[in-house]
């Protein structure tokens, strides 16, 4: 009774390349910027602090549309970025994939934020006297602690990223087998006669993997909190 | 990396820290300069005299206004000639009040930690010397989180000392304790002091502690140094609260 159709798979799979996709490239840039706004105190925080969490509050569409005017094919950045790296956003699953990340990095750099500024800076001073440089006290002492949050991070950033709708479709639109992700596919089944049955198949998926993807972080949350501090 | 390797003082090679230096912290204002020359040093004053700020800023977890921090001919700080050495290389020791171990190392790692950023080959040797002296071998496997508040201090100040220092600052390392741990650490405070050839800086407003401790001592209130002498400064500063 529960079988896919070839296209349906074809759309499973997309969003979870294109949430993977997201999530992986995101997360350095993720980390960075939640270390940037936790410890240090600059000239502009603020407003930092606003863009990265703008996309949460914008309409997706919006997002949408702005990446369509700043990536596009014609757009500076997207121009630039293809003729000189041959990277190409617009109507291909990268730009999904770009929509999804921008659409889901307010919430990894939250969680990741929130678990770096909940670690003690008394140890940073203390892995200081002790020789390590900034860098090596970001590896060996923030990264760790904050291994809990960086891990749920990631995974909220995926979870977001899978049920992304209004922001990919505005900038990619919704191409079977390139663009069209469970979200875009479950829409057009919606449009078409007769389509609600295959749409809860998919439906009853994107439900499965949401779940699955929640519990995981949970359990390696609290793995990676008991290894922090157990023994 | 930080420090020669080599140059390993043989035994007891005079130390010379000379410190001086100002510093506004709202509304309280820091002015201490005092020079010690190896033994046991001790910050002596009441709670909120500056002493933290004072150790703090040689150990370069705090910058001053204006000064100077000189150990042993090298210049830690100086604002005139814009010299601010990282905390990462001055190569001193900071044993905490609340010990600051790292959470997720086990106590061996925590003991090693020091070695391990500066580079310097492992040394069995020194690290059983520092685990015995401290009697802090039946902890190594062990996370901090599973230590008892006396044990916790003297992995502490194990962990600042295999980190090979050239001075070895103590803020009020037995603050956190009771009575029954203060006598127990005590001891191996001043075996450190007589064994380990390292200079302290040790911070207390203990008086019966400096008494034990103490080579020297700068007593310090209200951000300034009132005088630097022998253990006869006690008595003064006891002679001035009941007066």
């Amino acid at each position: 009774m529960f079988e896919l159709s070839p296209q349906d798979w074809t759309a499973v799979q997309l969003s979870l390349r294109v949430a993977a996709v997201s999530t992986v490239v995101a997360l350095p840039f993720g980390i960075a910027i939640a270390m940037v706004l936790a410890r240090k105190e600059f000239w502009g925080k603020a407003l930092l602090d606003g863009l990265v969490l703008l996309p949460l509050v914008l309409p997706p569409v919006v997002t949408g549309y702005l990446l369509l005017i700043t990536f596009g094919r014609r757009a500076p950045v997207g121009a630039f970025l293809a003729d000189h790296f041959g990277i190409v956003f617009s109507f291909r699953w990268t730009g999904a994939a770009l929509a999804c990340g921008v659409m889901a990095f307010p919430l990894m750099v939250r969680a990741i934020r929130l678990s770096i500024e909940a670690i003690d800076a008394r140890l940073e001073d203390a892995a200081a006297t002790l020789g390590a440089n900034p860098i090596w006290c970001f590896i060996t002492v923030t990264l760790p602690l904050a291994l809990p949050g960086i891990i749920v991070g990631a995974i909220l950033a995926f979870a977001r990223a899978l049920g992304e709708f209004g922001a990919t479709i505005t900038f990619v639109s919704n191409i079977p087998g390139e663009t069209q992700t469970i979200s875009a596919a479950i829409y057009t089944l919606m449009q078409v006669p007769n389509g609600d049955a295959d749409a809860l198949k998919l439906v009853v998926v994107a439900v499965i993997i949401s779940l699955g993807a929640l519990m995981l972080s949970e359990w390696l949350a609290r793995r990676a909190t008991a290894r922090l501090h157990g023994n | 990396m930080a420090g020669a390797p080599g140059h390993r003082a043989p035994a007891r090679q005079l130390t010379m820290l000379v410190v001086q230096l100002e510093k506004q912290l709202g509304e309280f204002a820091v002015k201490a300069s005092f020079a010690s020359e190896g033994g046991a040093t001790v910050l002596f004053g009441p709670s909120g005299a500056g002493k933290t700020s004072v150790i703090n800023m040689i150990a370069g977890l705090l910058a001053p206004d204006r000064g100077r921090i000189v150990l042993n001919d090298e210049v830690l700080f100086d604002d005139k000639a814009r010299i601010d050495v990282p905390a990462s290389r001055r190569r001193i020791g900071y044993v905490f009040q609340e010990g600051r171990l790292f959470p997720h190392f086990s106590v061996r790692r925590n003991l090693d930690y020091g070695r391990w950023m500066s580079g310097q080959p492992a040394d069995s040797a020194v690290f059983h010397h520092a685990v015995e002296l401290l009697d802090i071998g039946h902890l190594l496997d062990r996370r901090p989180g599973r230590l008892s508040g006396g044990e916790r201090q003297r992995v502490a100040v194990g962990r600042a000392l295999l980190m090979r220092p050239r001075l070895l600052l103590l803020d009020e390392p037995l603050a956190s304790l009771d009575a029954a741990r203060k006598r127990e650490i005590l001891p191996y405070l001043e075996r450190l002091r007589d064994e380990a050839h390292v200079p302290l800086i040790y911070v207390s407003h203990n008086a019966a502690e400096v008494r034990r401790i103490a080579t020297r001592v700068v007593r310090l209130e209200a951000g300034t140094v009132l005088a630097t002498g022998g253990l006869e400064l006690l008595d003064a500063a006891q002679a001035d609260m009941l007066a």
